[in-house]
């Protein structure tokens, strides 16, 4: 074989990998998504149907309606807000002193934000739980719940998982790189740390703050294990737990109502992905190749 | 030179100016701080003791018991089941993903059309959350309408009844889960890829290395460490894979995807749940993390000691 019909034929063959790659991620998108405009019958019909018939919205309605998914969505709003907000801030507040302010034991705190780094949520639970209920953050009770209620569970779920160990060594790695003379020209000026951060530091750093704000927004909102602990009123429940609830114990689960409530929980996340995805994406493999 | 009286050493003006520095330092990084004394190393500590009381959550107190915990957890029947299950998940999903992940990425980084494209397609499923996922895979393993069903059915092949037979569970399990974060180790296999020096390859091509040749000799070595990194981080993130098997199986069907992370949350904040016995479970987790990031650590060592 020729050399050139070799590479014609590599290239057909990498090509023909790219597809089945293609039909492999995509086809469950997919059927996700035509899932959830088909009807029941369209489902449940002996022979496929990989297009529904006709395009409804009902079980959109019903998924919101019959699981109260508005009340799902201001939990996992609040609660990813919250998260999120306090990541950036303290995740710039921590690397910028890291980097800029003088302290004698600068380092140590730099090794011992790195060592959280290093313990996994999961392995304390159990304590961290013990702790919330201490503090009074565990709301027990049935019934309808108050302001105070809600504001107490979303406080539970936000405050173990608050503090940040890897935004704030990807910052600290970036604030590295941004030339002293900045910082040293808004010392001249007589401003003092909090302005110098506030004007110099966070518009030169803007990619980078936003790559971490975007890895916490997902983290909160796809967020499980710790929010399903520490509710136990389906008031207080977020999106990613209350979609469960949709698939029925005895087999009979409507599908397309489920596909529909499984579009209400990602959709927000796809949305953001769309118009930052190469953002993030390079910002996570640099971190690993350089890091 | 003259001497001007701000460069002259004065001990209680640098002590002044220190005293609002560090007081600065403190005051942007305490919150966080404090946040991780609180809810990591502080529990991280008290998980520890937890481990060798009885815990009365409705008192609020412990009692020490000694070994009790830990002797009731190594006899019960279950944890060697729940200890295999979750070697063979782990084993199994980061197997599959360093070798699928590097065979992706290697066609993902030829010069393809569409190739941007298809990158952000394998990423997507990463951010999406672990439960919406998991109800998607259900209703496509759906023994009675699920896609794989439908596929097959033209074929005369019929599926296994996937997540209600113990003998496919863990099968249909490993398959969601390499479906989810393949996408996670392509991205940085691509990147690693893109970080070897080209005048290698060239160097390589010149001396008449073949490309399997240059695969060996070229890619595997430049791409060692991100090999490296992507095989530990693999190994704690598979230990995470809680959501979906909370939503797909519960950890059934009799125990057959029970895994440490599930067995942890089942005996903690089950039915007939106990502090204890859930402390010594995430003891059990916590070294078996530590092990491994020790080796990462000392792999690191060595690395940069090469340099």
């Amino acid at each position: 074989m020729s050399l050139r019909a070799q590479s014609v034929l590599f290239k057909s063959l990498s090509y023909l990998g790219m597809v089945a790659l293609i039909v492999v991620i995509g086809l469950p998108v997919f059927w996700l998504v035509t899932g959830a405009f088909k009807g029941n019958r369209e489902i449940l019909t002996a022979t496929p149907q990989f297009l529904p018939r006709s395009f409804q919205f009902d079980n959109f309605a019903r998924a919101w309606t019959g699981a109260k998914f508005s009340t799902y969505y201001v939990n996992s709003i609040a609660t990813t807000l919250m998260g999120a907000t306090a990541e950036i801030v303290m995740a710039v507040t921590t690397a910028y002193a890291l980097v800029f302010v003088r302290f004698p034991l600068r380092n140590a705190v730099f090794i011992l934000l790195l060592l959280a780094l290093m313990v996994p949520e999961q392995v304390v639970i159990v304590p961290n739980f013990l702790s919330i209920a201490r503090m009074g953050l565990l709301v027990t009770k049935g019934g309808s719940l108050e302001i105070a209620d809600f504001v107490r569970g979303w406080l539970a779920i936000f405050l173990p998982g608050a503090s940040i160990a890897f935004g704030t060594f990807l910052l600290r790695q970036y604030f590295r790189t941004i030339p002293m003379d900045l910082t040293d020209a808004a010392k001249v000026d007589g401003a003092g740390h909090f302005s110098t951060m506030i004007n110099v530091i966070v518009p030169v750093a803007t990619p980078a703050i936003a790559t971490t704000g975007l890895l916490s927004f997902t983290a909160k909102w796809n967020e499980y294990l710790w929010p399903l602990i520490v509710t136990y009123s389906d008031q207080l429940r977020t999106l990613p737990i209350a979609i469960s609830r949709l698939l029925d114990a005895e087999g009979n689960t409507e599908w397309g109502v489920v596909m529909a409530g499984a579009i209400f929980v990602v959709i927000p996340v796809i949305i953001v992905f769309l118009f930052a995805q190469r953002f993030v994406v390079e910002g996570l493999a640099a971190g690993a190749v350089k890091g | 030179m003259m001497q001007t009286p701000a460069k002259r050493f004065s001990f209680s003006k640098l002590l002044k100016r220190d005293w609002r520095e560090w007081l600065t330092f403190l005051l942007f990084v305490g919150p966080n701080l404090g946040l991780f004394v609180y809810f990591t190393y502080y529990p991280l500590i008290r998980n520890v003791l937890l481990s060798f009381q009885d815990y009365n959550t409705f008192i609020d107190e412990g009692e020490y018991i000694g070994l009790t915990n830990f002797v009731d957890v190594f006899t019960d029947s279950q944890t060697s089941v729940i200890l295999r299950n979750t070697l063979v998940f782990t084993v199994a999903v980061v197997g599959i993903i360093l070798v699928l992940g590097l065979m992706v990425a290697l066609l993902l980084n030829q010069k393809l059309r569409f190739r941007n494209g298809v990158r952000s397609l394998i990423f997507s499923p990463t951010v999406l959350a672990g439960s919406a996922v998991a109800v998607v895979w259900i209703y496509i393993f759906d023994p009675r309408t699920g896609l794989i069903l439908q596929l097959a059915k033209p074929f005369g092949i019929n599926p296994p009844a996937w997540l209600l037979d113990p003998a496919s569970a863990m099968i249909a399990l490993i398959i969601v889960y390499v479906w989810k974060n393949l996408g996670y180790a392509t991205v940085i296999y691509v990147a690693g890829l893109q970080a070897i020096p080209a005048d290698l390859f060239e160097a390589a091509r010149v001396d008449g290395a073949n490309a399997v040749q240059r695969f060996r000799h070229v890619t595997i070595p430049g791409l060692s460490p991100v090999i490296f990194f992507l095989a530990v981080t693999s190994v704690l993130t598979s230990f995470q894979a809680f959501d979906l098997i909370r939503v797909m199986t519960g950890g059934g069907p009799i125990n057959a995807t029970n895994v440490l992370i599930y067995r942890l949350y089942e005996v903690g904040f089950g039915t007939n749940s106990s502090i204890g016995r859930a402390s010594v479970i995430g003891l059990i987790l916590f070294v078996i993390m530590l092990v491994v990031t020790i080796l990462q650590l000392r792999y690191l060592e060595r690395r940069v000691s090469y340099a």
